[in-house]
């Protein structure tokens, strides 16, 4: 009892991180553009896809890809940002989540038609194969790995957000960029790099999930409603609202998978009801 | 207002084509309607099935016509396919349009169920015939039978049958499901229990997972290695099975535990890849390296889809070509005089051996219990099953009496 509760508790951590990892992206794009970006599972999955094609064409192996593929879709999303996304600042966010959503229906299509539906594998890289026995359970070095990095790139992230010189600039562009343009900072620049290392983020997501999901085209669509759920549990916009309402919500769900398996895809919705309803801003949410 | 428009541009369409349709409708006794035989292959070209089914069944069924020389009885056979997007409406409207105005004589796949139940009526209705390739259910040959179907490649009835039998046989008496939580999941589920208790095994549990929506297994296989099956089932499909003998991989339940898929096609094994899928058990009605015949036709396949066939494709092509071939001896296109050849004659071809359609319209054959190769087993690409088992085809599908179809008296 206590054995199968601890090893659920685990792959809910496990799932928690990843779920920290892609929430953090859109928490950002959301907080410092508000945007919604709903291109995010489209990138994500861009991520992935970047990966398995860097190996199979190009022989680069997970470790390099990990480094490189962020830097070419977070590159794709600078692009998005240029061309489009620029020209919505200012009116209606819902403008912007049409845009993205559209986007995301583009990318998917193009993938889908070009890879078909059944999608590609990616070998777990070598250094990560195998696992270590627990006593409760089997615990692949993989999924281990996937935690550590997780929670390193979260913490960074929120570091240089919530603590830095180059973060404060940030969040006083999303306050008021008139006056910090004033100052002489090249606003529409920042929000170009924010934009791109959000998609960056997704992408490198991505490439963590490619030896764990198949890499499909429908992998960005069936994961991302789930991190809607956690951003706005954790409240738009809000980058340690995200991490900490992810990993709080992988853990939710692996209770729910060991107690009632069959409400374990909807107990992150209930939740998020359930927030909206006491406190409408999300957990960590400030009211606009 | 899109709507009613769309109401009038139909309404005109019918009008104009009224001519056509006369013409197209008009059934010479002993002729071919129309001066041709058309061929619609009604199938998911993009959707979740498109690598399973899709334009590898178009490929098939042109295959079919040419290797048949083009023509019968002196008219020539044309191909036409579309996409029904796994959806039941455009499925049903399609077949429809091409039955009332493009003269098709015989609609061949529908990959999912749901386009199969929909379109079946409608082909009964206007004496057309439907060659189902794609889809699984065990009731398009029972309480839904028509007078103008045949079910020609598998159903879940074989699959659970096929699985659950012969794997309690070769020693795996102890189950656990991993089952999709929506009814075709649970049938799925409750047949092959049923089949794993009468052959002898026990059934130690079952974790239902959410679907569609779930990409991570772990939870629900921990559950399955802490029950200590031998034998984990896997009562899901496409996507949900991938990911599930992914990570059944990594978990490392595959070394003390063996996955059965109760619904397995090679283009997932393709997507899988051997290191991950190795020892899983499946059924199926065709492999494409079984012998002389089926390696010939299989290459020839690969040639033009580059992709090895599935038994779903294969299916397309021997379903289509025993048409064609009950079209020749019948001497005519009418339905009811080729379903009586059809249902008459044995299929004797790379893909069936002593097939036999039955009266409810189920295409009785042998089916084949496999088992993944290691990649240290494979030798060359697409090596990817080791047949364990030849299941008869009297024990890989119901009987007749079983079926219970209403037009069987």
């Amino acid at each position: 009892m206590i054995q199968a509760l601890s090893g659920q508790l685990l792959v809910g951590l496990i799932n928690g991180s990843f779920y920290a990892l892609l929430s953090l992206g859109l928490a950002i794009i959301f907080g410092l553009l508000d945007v919604v970006n709903f291109a995010h599972g489209a990138q994500y999955m861009l991520g992935a896809f970047a990966a398995w094609m860097a190996l199979t064409y190009l022989g680069i192996g997970y470790g390099w890809a990990l480094v490189l593929v962020p830097i070419v879709v977070g590159a794709l999303g600078v692009l998005v940002e240029r061309l489009f996304l620029r020209r919505l600042y200012g009116i209606d966010p819902l403008y912007g989540l049409l845009l993205t959503f559209g986007l995301a229906l583009v990318v998917e299509g193009l993938f889908h038609h070009a890879y078909g539906n059944s999608g590609n594998a990616y070998p777990v890289p070598e250094a990560l194969q195998g696992g270590v026995s627990l006593g409760f359970m089997f615990l692949p070095i993989y999924r281990a790995w996937v935690v550590l990095v997780s929670a390193a790139v979260c913490g960074t992230s929120w570091f240089v957000i919530e603590r830095t010189r180059l973060g404060a600039y940030l969040r006083a562009g999303t306050e008021n960029p008139k006056m910090l343009q004033a100052f002489g900072v090249n606003v529409p620049l920042m929000f170009t790099i924010t934009y791109g290392f959000g998609v960056a983020l997704a992408a490198f997501a991505g490439v963590m999930a490619a030896p764990v999901y198949q890499v499909s085209p429908a992998m960005g669509s069936s994961i991302i409603i789930v991190v809607f759920a956690v951003v706005v549990i954790g409240g738009m916009g809000s980058i340690l609202g995200s991490i900490v309402t992810g990993v709080a919500l992988g853990l939710v769900e692996g209770l729910t998978k060991f107690a009632w398996p069959e409400a374990s895809g909807v107990v992150v919705f209930v939740v998020m009801a359930l927030v909206l309803l006491v406190r409408p801003a999300g957990l960590f949410g400030r009211q606009r | 207002m899109i709507r009613s428009a769309v109401a009038v541009l139909a309404a005109l369409a019918t009008a104009v084509l009224g001519a056509q349709l006369a013409r197209a409708q008009a059934p010479a006794a002993g002729k071919i309607s129309g001066d041709v035989v058309r061929i619609g292959v009604l199938t998911d070209m993009t959707g979740y099935y498109s690598d399973l089914a899709g334009p590898g069944s178009v490929t098939a069924a042109k295959m079919a016509v040419e290797d048949f020389g083009g023509k019968v009885l002196g008219k020539p056979i044309d191909v036409i396919s579309a996409d029904h997007q796994n959806k039941a409406d455009i499925a049903s409207n399609t077949a429809r349009r091409w039955f009332d105005e493009q003269g098709v004589d015989v609609i061949a796949d529908l990959v999912s169920s749901s386009t199969a139940g929909a379109v079946m009526p409608v082909a009964a209705e206007k004496k057309r015939i439907t060659l189902l390739s794609g889809p699984g259910t065990t009731e398009f040959t029972g309480d839904k039978c028509t007078a103008y179907n045949v079910h020609y490649t598998y159903n879940t009835w074989a699959m659970a049958n096929g699985t659950g039998a012969q794997v309690v046989k070769t020693g795996g008496d102890s189950w656990f499901f991993v089952t999709a939580d929506y009814i075709f999941g649970k049938s799925l589920e409750s047949d092959t229990a049923n089949v794993v208790k009468a052959s002898g095994g026990k059934v130690l549990g079952a974790a239902r997972h959410p679907s569609p929506g779930t990409t991570d297994f772990s939870s629900y296989l921990l559950q399955a290695q802490a029950s200590g099956a031998k034998i984990v089932g896997l009562a899901n499909a496409g996507a949900d099975t991938v990911n599930s003998v992914k990570q059944a991989n990594e978990f490392g339940i595959t070394k003390k535990q063996h996955l059965a898929g109760l619904l397995i096609f090679l283009s997932d094994i393709h997507a899988l890849g051997l290191q991950a899928a190795q020892g899983l058990y499946a059924t199926t009605a065709f492999y494409w390296d079984m012998n002389d015949d089926t390696r010939k036709w299989s290459k020839r396949f690969f040639e033009r889809q580059k992709k090895m066939p599935t038994m779903v494709q294969a299916g397309v092509y021997s379903s289509v070509m025993h048409y064609l071939e009950a079209v020749k001896a019948a001497g005519t296109d009418d339905a009811d005089a080729v379903m009586k050849k059809m249902k008459e004659t044995p299929v004797n071809d790379f893909f069936a051996k002593n097939g036999r359609i039955g009266p409810d319209g189920l295409h009785r054959h042998d089916m084949y219990l496999v088992q993944v190769k290691s990649p240290a087993e494979s030798k060359y690409p697409w090596d990817y099953y080791k047949v364990l088992k030849t299941i008869p085809a009297a024990e890989a599908f119901p009987t007749v009496e079983a079926q219970k179809c209403p037009l069987v008296k």
